[in-house]
């Protein structure tokens, strides 16, 4: 669904992405992983061509992404720090992004209900705190029901009860055979929900391997422990 | 891309500074025009007011507008949206909102007072300053990305352009005054939008039989059709290029 071929980015002298190589399908929930600064960020971007690569090539369904956007009419992308116009109200945010995509199917509005949004909508975004502006992020990631899921940090900020919602969400919409793509820094939160693991160091992919592989190689019965312990030993 | 224009134009007109902008044209277009009773005179001091009030607010509200929609922009990006409609929209949307303030301003009293060539020669260099000066300032905002600096860059250009310039231009003249100098004058404020809308207005007020022989040239030369056409051609580029430049440089950001 998603081809990645030989991107490569830097900001100035430091090499972000050092030619990066991936194939994303259907139906997989890939983790994205990797300490501070190695990139995922500036990867994900890449796919949402909000960063532009100097080098190499996207291909969304085939296509290449460059110089076209109705791609993203299949993307939902929750940002790490959801930034909006400061004086818009949550739910004009809302109005303004559904008239933008003239999406004509039946809206997703589960997590506006499970978030309890409905009684905040008049509330301006300036005031908002870090966790309600994450929950308005990730409504509307999954507004439109798009097949694929772009999550960075989805949980942080949120409290234990919302980052429920949002994990059995999630779920569900790996169910229905979406692509799901999730960047986080705790590992424990993704155990049950991923089928895919990438770890990236340095601006390259260090392993793209399937959580069972990785269980299976490392003995370990969580994912958290088994990609510890696969770092580990690829170090040795 | 009418989604996003409108959009913007709520979002400024809700902003308070826009009405106050247009109240303060109007007060002075209104006392200017009543209390003179030579038209030509007022006409003048409204034309001093504004080239130099309108651009320095176009150029000013426009880059603190573009930096704060910085949000904005970034959420657009990630939605199926094309670069250049988010650009063209954020350009179409200021430049609809300050020209319907200068209308409201400027363009009324001036209907009720003098509703003749030099009257709408003010409104039609009034509107075509704002766009030029929002386009400045979509590029300057794009050049830096510090906002302070940003902002600085565009108070410098607005300076060099309204001040500078002519001091550069005076002190020429002065210099080269044993010299036939008019067709070097003329071309020198044809390139700055400033003078040249001064001129275009100047000509149409006729005073510039006040200007002496360089008066006389720029009258030969803008009076004509064809003057007439190439100022407006000039006017248009210092619109389009700026603008051109801005979209190219957007398009390659990133966010």
């Amino acid at each position: 669904m998603i081809r990645i071929e030989g991107i490569k980015k830097s900001f100035g002298k430091s090499e972000v992405l050092k030619d990066i190589n991936l194939q994303l399908k259907r139906g997989q929930c890939i983790g994205l992983i990797g300490p501070n600064a190695c990139g995922k960020t500036t990867l994900i971007k890449s796919i949402l061509s909000m960063v532009l690569p100097n080098d190499g090539t996207i291909y969304f369904d085939q296509k290449s992404i460059a110089g076209d956007e109705t791609y993203k009419n299949k993307i939902g992308y929750m940002p790490q720090i959801g930034r909006y116009p400061e004086n818009m109200s949550i739910i004009q945010v809302i109005d303004m992004i559904k008239s933008i995509r003239q999406f004509d199917g039946q809206t997703d509005e589960e997590l506006w209900d499970a978030f309890g949004l409905e009684q905040a909508k008049h509330k301006k975004m300036r005031t908002l705190s870090g966790g309600t502006t994450q929950k308005v992020s990730a409504t509307l990631a999954f507004l439109f029901s798009p097949d694929v899921l772009i999550l960075d940090e989805p949980t942080a900020g949120l409290d234990p009860l919302a980052s429920e919602i949002l994990r059995e969400k999630i779920i569900m919409e790996r169910q229905k055979g979406k692509l799901i793509l999730i960047t986080s820094h705790l590992l424990n939160e993704l155990d049950d929900l991923l089928t895919d693991v990438i770890y990236m160091q340095d601006g390259k992919i260090v392993f793209f391997k399937t959580t069972d592989e990785l269980m299976a190689m490392s003995g370990h019965g969580r994912i958290s422990k088994a990609i510890g312990h696969y770092i580990k030993s690829a170090a040795v | 891309m009418n989604k996003i224009t409108n959009f913007i134009i709520t979002d400024i007109i809700k902003n308070k500074i826009i009405i106050i902008y247009t109240v303060i044209l109007a007060l002075f277009s209104w006392s200017v025009l009543s209390l003179e009773d030579n038209m030509a005179k007022a006409m003048l001091s409204l034309l001093n007011i504004i080239l130099l009030a309108v651009p320095l607010m176009a150029v000013i509200f426009s880059t603190i507008y573009m930096y704060n929609s910085s949000e904005f922009i970034e959420l657009l990006v990630s939605q199926p949206i094309k670069r250049k409609t988010i650009w063209l929209s954020h350009f179409a949307g200021l430049s609809i909102s300050l020209s319907i303030a200068f209308i409201l301003g400027i363009g009324l009293p001036i209907v009720v007072y003098s509703p003749d060539a030099a009257g709408f020669s003010i409104l039609l260099m009034g509107l075509f300053i704002t766009p030029i000066f929002i386009a400045i300032a979509m590029l300057c905002s794009i050049l830096a990305r510090d906002k302070a600096r940003g902002i600085g860059i565009a108070i410098m250009v607005w300076l060099f352009l309204s001040l500078i310039y002519d001091g550069i231009v005076l002190y020429l003249m002065f210099q080269f005054a044993d010299y036939p100098i008019e067709k070097p004058m003329v071309i020198m404020s044809a390139l700055n939008p400033i003078d040249l809308a001064r001129i275009m207005v100047l000509l149409k007020v006729d005073v510039s039989a006040l200007m002496g022989y360089t008066g006389a040239i720029f009258k030969q030369i803008f009076g004509s059709q064809i003057g007439w056409i190439i100022s407006m051609g000039l006017l248009l580029i210092w619109i389009v290029t700026p603008m051109w430049i801005s979209l190219l440089k957007f398009k390659n950001k990133d966010l």
